[in-house]
């Protein structure tokens, strides 16, 4: 296993977290876990359901406080009360359950928490006309051509909330941008989409950082994977150390999943 | 970023949508034309009044709409944020009986007694709106305890301060009369209420609020999806205690309304109000699971339910049905917001 540590040039990362713990109650969310973004590389986090990665990211974006372990964002030491706290940081994140709802609009939800105001004091109001230009504008740029801004969040297809959820990160400056789990509710040519629109965050600069339980959704975009589980780094890894095939072996459970296919192969032969 | 930006013209897949389809997904339209239907409809079984062109009329049940749409404004607000205030009914009581104390027996003028009151009203929803933001209680039920807990603190100290079930004789405080003629006198030779105007001029604040200013769209997420508003860096638990504070704040101002209109103050004043509201909130398109609804709608709501108490009475039906039609309207006001909400979430 590599010791996450700096990048080559002394710099420190964009982004650090350092032996972080968790508890839900008796639960481990979380057991000292060490990782680290990058700008313009695509971080992978990988791990099967109940491994923690959900609660890696609430951490990271303030939903959450870390009960052990400390965070870095430029190498200076945060620490996070809120998700408005991380965002200030510039990590933005595109949550598992997108953070939208339903019954609002494509520019409400797009502007929701950052409105854009005109005049002062007690005047002022909602500048409706850039929002809705703005939103148009940011969604063609990620190639969805919005109908009707004042269409519901509720009536977009999976990718296209995916792709509101993502630009409005994007705008709002996001240097680092967090993805949990985004194509795992898709279909294969939507999914496909999407880890384009990782490509063109990352080629804008953005450390990215992408969750999923999918090794084969990983693998042609990350630049760099880390394994979860149960709550543990099993494993942490460059691009080019690692191999597709040992990357879907490790998220399997390694030895446990050859075992299980000798199993099931012993079960077919016998039929 | 190689791929080239559609451009962002017209777009053959951005189909015309009939006018009459797009009036359906607006959740006041349909209180709309319910008022007017329940209008033309006592304009035939109160027809032995001149229930279309009496101006009297129209005052006397106008002024009944403003009784119940002054507070359903924060209501419906607070509905749309996804929380329900059931002591926005007990705290008209309350309020006017302080008032009535002060006013009285503490022998304050009217005007500083008018700005305790409405401080404590504000007071009384910080306390429902903490309540239900720190103990993730649902607000049926905390304001209910509120609800509860006012009835009974009315009934008991009225009587154990006055020896009466009423406070009497609040015109006799200094500043009343020029208190009454801001918020309780008549402006026209009909009766016309200068609560109408409260009425109207609240509906316009809590519309422009509700779509045009950065706080609207904080009550609209924070009841459409709490978690994901905050999540998303929404102050959602500011929001929801302004929200309480605006109902009690706007019910202590109705308070202070009745009061000075009637003079004294009855210590059951203002119970059973608290669903009324509800039900104009519902009738403006509010969801009962918050996110969505209209403060244009409710006050057709309100003035549908001001329209029903008095044409009943011109109808010469007995009053009980009253009841009867306030339920009737509730029922199908679901029913519609149901079909409106699934055409705004599947729309076209
Ligand atoms: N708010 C919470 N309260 C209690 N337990 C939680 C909470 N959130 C997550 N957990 C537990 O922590 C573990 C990791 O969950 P999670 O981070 O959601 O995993 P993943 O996203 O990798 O599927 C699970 O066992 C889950 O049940
Ligand atoms: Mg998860």
């Amino acid at each position: 296993m590599i010791v996450a540590g700096e990048i080559g040039n002394g710099a420190p990362h964009l982004l650090q977290v350092e032996n972080i713990s968790k508890y839900f109650g008796s639960v481990v969310a979380l057991n000292d876990v060490s990782a680290h973004a990058n700008a313009g590389e695509v971080t992978c986090i990988l791990g099967d359901n109940g491994a923690g990665k959900s609660s890696f990211i609430k951490i990271v974006s303030g939903v959450h406080e870390q009960d052990e372990g400390r965070m870095l964002v430029d190498g200076e030491d945060v620490r996070f009360h809120s998700p408005r706290d991380a965002r200030a940081r510039g990590i933005a994140t595109v949550y598992q359950d997108l953070a939208m709802c339903p019954l609002m609009s494509i520019w409400r939800n797009f502007f929701l928490g950052e409105e854009p105001t005109k005049w002062r004091g007690p005047f002022s109001r909602l500048d409706v006309a850039l929002a809705k230009r703005t939103a148009r504008e940011q969604m063609a740029q990620m190639g969805i051509d919005v109908r009707d801004p004042e269409q519901p969040v509720g009536t977009l297809s999976g990718g296209e909330r995916q792709a509101v959820a993502i630009a409005r990160a994007i705008y709002f400056g996001a240097r680092v941008l967090i993805l949990d789990e985004p194509t795992s509710a898709l279909g294969v040519k939507q999914a496909a989409i999407v880890l384009r629109y990782i490509l063109q965050a990352r080629d804008r600069g953005i450390g990215v950082i992408f969750i999923t339980h999918n090794p084969h959704h990983a693998f042609p975009v990350g630049d760099h994977f880390i394994l979860l589980n149960r709550g543990r780094v099993i494993g942490d890894y460059e691009k080019g150390t690692v191999t597709r095939d040992e990357l879907v072996r490790q998220m399997a459970g390694g030895a446990e999943l050859e075992a299980l296919t000798h199993e099931l192969e012993g079960l077919t032969a016998s039929e | 970023m190689s791929t080239a930006a559609p451009p962002v013209a017209s777009d053959e897949r951005l189909v015309a949508i009939g006018l009459g389809k797009r009036l359906l997904t607006r959740p006041d339209i349909g209180a709309f034309l319910g008022a007017i239907a329940v209008f033309l409809g006592f304009s035939y079984f109160a027809r032995d009044v001149n229930w279309f062109g009496d101006p009297a009329i129209w005052a006397s049940w106008s002024d009944q709409a403003a009784q119940y749409g002054i507070v359903a404004v924060p209501v419906a607000l607070l509905m749309i944020g996804g929380e329900f205030d059931l002591s926005a009914g007990v705290m008209i009581g309350s309020s006017g009986l302080l008032l009535g104390y002060l006013a009285t027996h503490a022998d304050m003028n009217i005007w500083p007694a008018m700005v305790i009151v409405l401080l404590f009203g504000l007071t009384i929803g910080f306390l429902n709106g903490i309540t239900v933001v720190k103990t993730r209680l649902p607000s049926f039920i905390v304001t209910l305890a509120t609800f509860f807990i006012l009835q009974g603190v009315n009934a008991a100290l009225t009587l154990k301060l006055t020896g009466q079930t009423a406070i009497q004789d609040i015109d006799t405080a200094g500043g009343f009369d020029s208190a009454r003629r801001w918020l309780a006198s008549e402006i026209t030779q009909y009766d016309f209420k200068v609560k109408v105007l409260w009425w109207v001029g609240l509906t316009i604040v809590g519309a422009w609020l509700l779509s045009k200013a950065r706080f609207g769209n904080w009550i609209y997420s924070a009841g459409g999806d709490p978690v994901a508003a905050r999540n998303i860096g929404v102050p959602v638990a500011r929001t929801k205690v302004m929200l309480f504070m605006m109902t009690s704040g706007v019910a202590s101002l109705m308070g202070i309304i009745e009061a000075l209109e009637l003079r004294s103050m009855q210590s059951k004043e203002g119970i059973g109000l608290e669903f009324i509201f509800i039900i104009c909130a519902v009738v403006g398109g509010c969801l009962l699971t918050g996110g969505y609804g209209s403060v244009i709608g409710t006050f057709f709501g309100a003035a549908m339910l001001g329209m029903v108490q008095l044409g009943i009475v011109f109808a010469q039906w007995d009053s009980n049905w009253t009841f009867t039609f306030q339920g009737v309207i509730l029922f199908l006001a679901v029913m519609l917001n149901t079909l409106i909400r699934n055409r705004a979430q599947k729309a076209r």
